[in-house]
């Protein structure tokens, strides 16, 4: 259905939401570039010089970018591990008939609609905390010492507490993706005698792999922006034990004013974003054509 | 008030050309049919007409206006869609009053319309149903209800019945019928079914790969098509094509007899012999599927009552009268 | 699914279902009992999980704090404010991208979406120089906009993928009978979308809700939402445990809800279409 009277009334209709985002992709990320060739302290404005390569000289030589680049992937790896592997088998559990079913479904997708700084702050203090809290108490009653999860293993235990956040999601996509599955398929296979182990291998988890596919990229857009849950329960520390990528960022930037600095890192976060974005985009593309 | 003249309308999608150049003169009143295989471009005709689709170039007009770059609703059309594309959040009622509200006619005006039309379409007690509660054939009729209630110059119908069972196509067959008695307005009718167009048309188009391989009355055409191509489309069961020796002997590329103009005989009666490979029985009639080296395969028609043995040999004497011969292009040589 | 299971297997997978839940629930459900606890109660050991006095005085308390409620507020502005906002942008879009699509249709939706992927902290200090220098920083306004453009390319997918599963020959019958630009949209697109409508508004509305990069860094008390309220309760080391979780419990109880009731569509949502 196409006249040129209808194209140029939909070349008006989508105009605006085009043009709001490319002033919001380019003109933000325009200054960012520009900035990061800036020596630019956001306390003394108007004593901008230029500065070359060097903010990215900084950035990328100081200690903290290795471990913040560590910190990323681990934070990243350490959740898709988890959600992915934790999903695939709540998915199938949750698939299998049992009584409130339904039920013992919205518990498990809960914790999705949970804001990132409640279920920070819950997990830090009433479940992680060294003393009062639950696993201390858990510790304790079977015999352990309890351990001070954010003092000594401050990444692991973010990395848990974004995982939980993130579980649910996998699991109800995987689950939305396993009943969508041709159930003759499945009694096919097991005509041809396939065991359930050679069922999900052979049947379900082919069939899950596009799935798999958008759920580890969407999150890897999601956990390379993990900011929240940093800054409410270690504020990155001790240290830089748990500073990520983006939470450096956000120190350089806001809390030592180092506008040009932050903006090397912001750069230099946006190709790394821009890596995985290139894949996604070419997942969901394929998508696009069934 | 309905006459509607194409003048050399071309449609083209990128380096494509659906609609090649049609010209095409449709007079008041008239029941149009356009027929064809799918994607011989009768459906984009029709929306071309309709105003959905721009033409690429040449010009349509409508009474003699000229609506070429006319938006669909100046064009004084009413269109009939195969999904019949009711508005399923509205009432039947409201469905049909959608194009009187949307043209600013006052309440009292529209009640009036719109009883007035559920009332010829047997629609009085659906009027507050939402068309999803509703069959097939009522669907259909609320479509209708929809096209006349704005006494449009011309009715546009893209295959309406292809949606709807056997028995129910019949009948709508006859509603429409009815309909465009009553109306007396101009009709343009899409269908790739032959049936419809010969038991419907004043007129029939006949379309392939966007050319009008012949336009005249149902009669006409299947008395004396224009090519092989409509030779072989109008007429159910198709028409047998012979080629070869056979055709030669008779000083054609191709010879065709339809399957209701040769007697089946004895093989000895006959210089046609073929083996029959299968026998459908409809009552009234029984279809003989024929099959020799040089006549290829055939359908020859035979009484309901005859009996025919798999594997035996007929004899078939075409009416001489009724042999079509066409040249090597496909084009119909004079008798 | 015609097999017959057998009951034990039933009670088995029961067993195994709800005791997963339980755990994963849990912290949620362990918020929720302490919100009705004392302070004292709430940090004693070994911990009481239902056996204790019950009371609503970390409610009251959170409520009488003058402030909660504000945040609460800026909360719903911000993000029914950014839906509304979205939606009015969005849905010409989408409709045009849905029944009058281009060669460039495709290239366009996914260029849309690579605009999400762009991390927060590449544009952050950009973002924020311009905020101060609009006077945008905490102000309702400025977050609202801000909310709209993160979510705009998912409020556009998914209003994209609900359209085009409208058949495009009603919109064509609204067309020959009339209807001009807007009343096709306004008149039958719209009412025919609203169950698209609806979950694309759900979504975003959570989204909205729990953001917390922007919240955070763009806000101090003005317009600051519930992320941020939840969020100053982590700098003093205090035994506040009650209070927190009354308050926790309140800011996630709407959106947990709504989430809920709107898991069907969230999937189609949070992966542009490519799972349904």
């Amino acid at each position: 259905m196409a006249t040129t009277h209808t194209r140029t009334a939909a070349r008006w209709m989508a105009a605006p939401s085009i043009l709001l985002l490319f002033m919001w992709m380019i003109v933000p990320l325009g200054m960012t570039v520009y900035f990061s060739f800036l020596h630019y302290n956001l306390l003394s404005p108007g004593e901008e010089s230029w500065a070359g390569l060097m903010n990215y000289e900084f950035f990328v030589t100081d200690p903290a970018f290795k471990d913040a680049v560590f910190n990323t992937l681990y934070l990243v790896l350490g959740v898709l591990l988890i959600t992915t592997v934790g999903g695939t088998l709540l998915a199938l559990l949750l698939d299998q008939p049992f009584w409130g079913q339904g039920v013992a479904r919205l518990m498990v997708i809960a914790p999705f609609f949970v804001m990132p700084t409640v279920s920070a702050l819950v997990w830090k203090n009433m479940l992680m905390h060294p003393v009062n809290g639950l696993f201390a108490w858990i510790a304790r009653t079977l015999g352990f010492q309890p351990v001070d999860w954010l003092g000594a293993y401050p990444l692991t235990s973010i990395t848990i507490i974004v995982a939980w956040q993130w579980l649910p999601f996998a699991t109800l996509i995987l689950l939305t993706a396993l009943q969508s599955l041709d159930q003759e398929q499945k009694e096919a296979a097991e005509m041809d005698g396939a065991g359930a182990f050679s069922i999900f291998r052979h049947i379900t988890l082919p069939h899950l792999s596009r799935a798999l596919t958008v759920v580890v990229l969407i999150e890897t857009i999601f956990l390379l922006n993990v900011f929240a849950e940093i800054l409410v329960t270690t504020n990155g520390g001790p240290g830089t034990a748990s500073t990520n990528l983006g939470f450096l960022i956000y120190m350089q930037g806001l809390l030592q004013f180092d506008a040009g600095g932050a903006s090397a890192g912001g750069v230099i976060a946006v190709i790394l974003a821009n890596v995985v974005a290139f894949f996604l985009i070419r997942a969901i593309g394929k998508n696009l054509e069934a | 008030m309905g006459s509607i003249n194409l003048r050399q309308v071309r449609k083209s999608f990128g380096a494509v050309d659906v609609i090649p150049g049609v010209d095409l003169d449709i007079n008041e009143g008239e029941f149009v049919v356009f027929v064809g295989p799918s994607g011989c471009g009768k459906s984009t005709l029709l929306r071309l007409i309709a105003g959905l689709e721009d033409v690429t170039s040449g010009s349509i007009s409508i009474d003699g206006r000229d609506v070429t770059h006319a938006p669909p609703a100046r064009r004084g059309l009413a269109m009939v869609f195969q999904s019949y594309a009711l508005y399923p959040h509205m009432s039947v009622r409201k469905n049909i009053a959608f194009p009187l509200k949307m043209a600013g006619m006052d309440e009292a005006s529209i009640e009036k319309k719109v009883s007035d039309a559920a009332r010829a379409l047997n629609l009085g007690d659906y009027l507050d149903r939402k068309p999803g509660q509703l069959s097939g054939g009522q669907r259909q009729r609320v479509a209708i209800g929809r096209a006349i209630v704005r006494q449009p110059t011309a009715f546009l119908f893209d295959e309406p019945l292809s949606n709807l069972d056997a028995a129910l196509r019949v009948n709508m067959r006859l509603e429409i019928g009815e309909l465009h008695r009553e109306l007396g307005a101009t009709m343009i009718y899409v269908t790739h079914d032959q049936v419809e167009a010969m038991t419907m048309a004043d007129k029939i188009v006949v379309l392939q790969k966007g050319r009008i391989e012949q336009v005249g009355a149902p009669m006409d055409l299947y008395r004396a098509p224009a090519n092989r191509f409509v030779a072989g489309f109008i007429g159910s069961p198709k028409m047998n094509f012979i080629e070869g020796h056979e055709a030669a002997r008779l000083g054609a590329h191709a010879v065709g007899v339809r399957p209701e103009h040769m007697a089946v005989v004895a093989p000895q009666n006959s210089d046609w012999r073929a083996r029959v490979t299968a026998v459908e029985r409809l009552g009234a009639d029984t279809f003989l599927h024929l099959r020799s080296d040089s006549l290829g395969a055939m359908t020859a028609r035979a009484g309901g009552d005859e009996s025919f043995e798999l594997g035996s040999e007929v004899g078939l004497r075409p009416d001489p009268a009724r042999l079509h011969r066409f040249g090597p292009s496909g084009e119909t040589l004079a008798a | 699914m015609a097999r017959a299971t057998t009951t034990r297997r039933k009670a088995l997978m029961t067993a195994l279902g709800w005791g997963v839940a339980f755990v994963i629930f849990f912290p949620i459900l362990w918020t929720f009992l302490t919100s009705f606890k004392t302070e004292a109660e709430a940090v004693t050991t070994p911990p009481k999980f239902l056996f204790f006095d019950w009371t609503l005085a970390n409610y009251h308390e959170v409520n009488s704090r003058s402030n909660y409620m504000r945040f609460a507020m800026n909360s719903v502005i911000i993000a029914f404010g950014s839906t509304l906002l979205g939606l009015l942008v969005a849905i010409p879009a989408a409709w045009a991208m849905a029944f009058s699509p281009t060669k460039r249709t495709k290239d366009l939706l996914m260029w849309m979406l690579s605009t999400k992927m762009m991390p927060a902290v590449g544009v952050l200090i950009p973002i924020y120089i311009l905020f101060r220098d609009f006077r945008l920083l905490d102000t309702h306004f400025g977050m609202v906009l801000v909310m709209t453009l993160i979510n705009l390319p998912i409020i556009v997918w998914m209003l994209y993928t609900y359209f085009k599963e409208i058949p495009a020959p009603i919109l064509e019958a609204a067309r020959m009978d009339g209807a001009t630009l807007r009343q096709e949209i306004v008149d039958v697109l719209a009412p025919m979308a609203v169950p698209g409508i609806a979950s694309t508004v759900l979504l975003n509305v959570i989204l909205a809700w729990n953001e917390a990069f922007w919240t955070l860094n763009l806000t101090t008390t003005k317009a600051a939402p519930l992320t941020a309220f939840i969020a100053s309760y982590s700098s003093p080391e205090g035994l506040f445990w009650a209070k927190l979780s009354a308050a926790s419990t309140m800011a996630i109880a709407p959106i947990v809800l709504l989430g809920w009731f709107s898991q069907k569509q969230l999937v189609r949502g949070l992966t542009f279409g490519a799972v349904k």
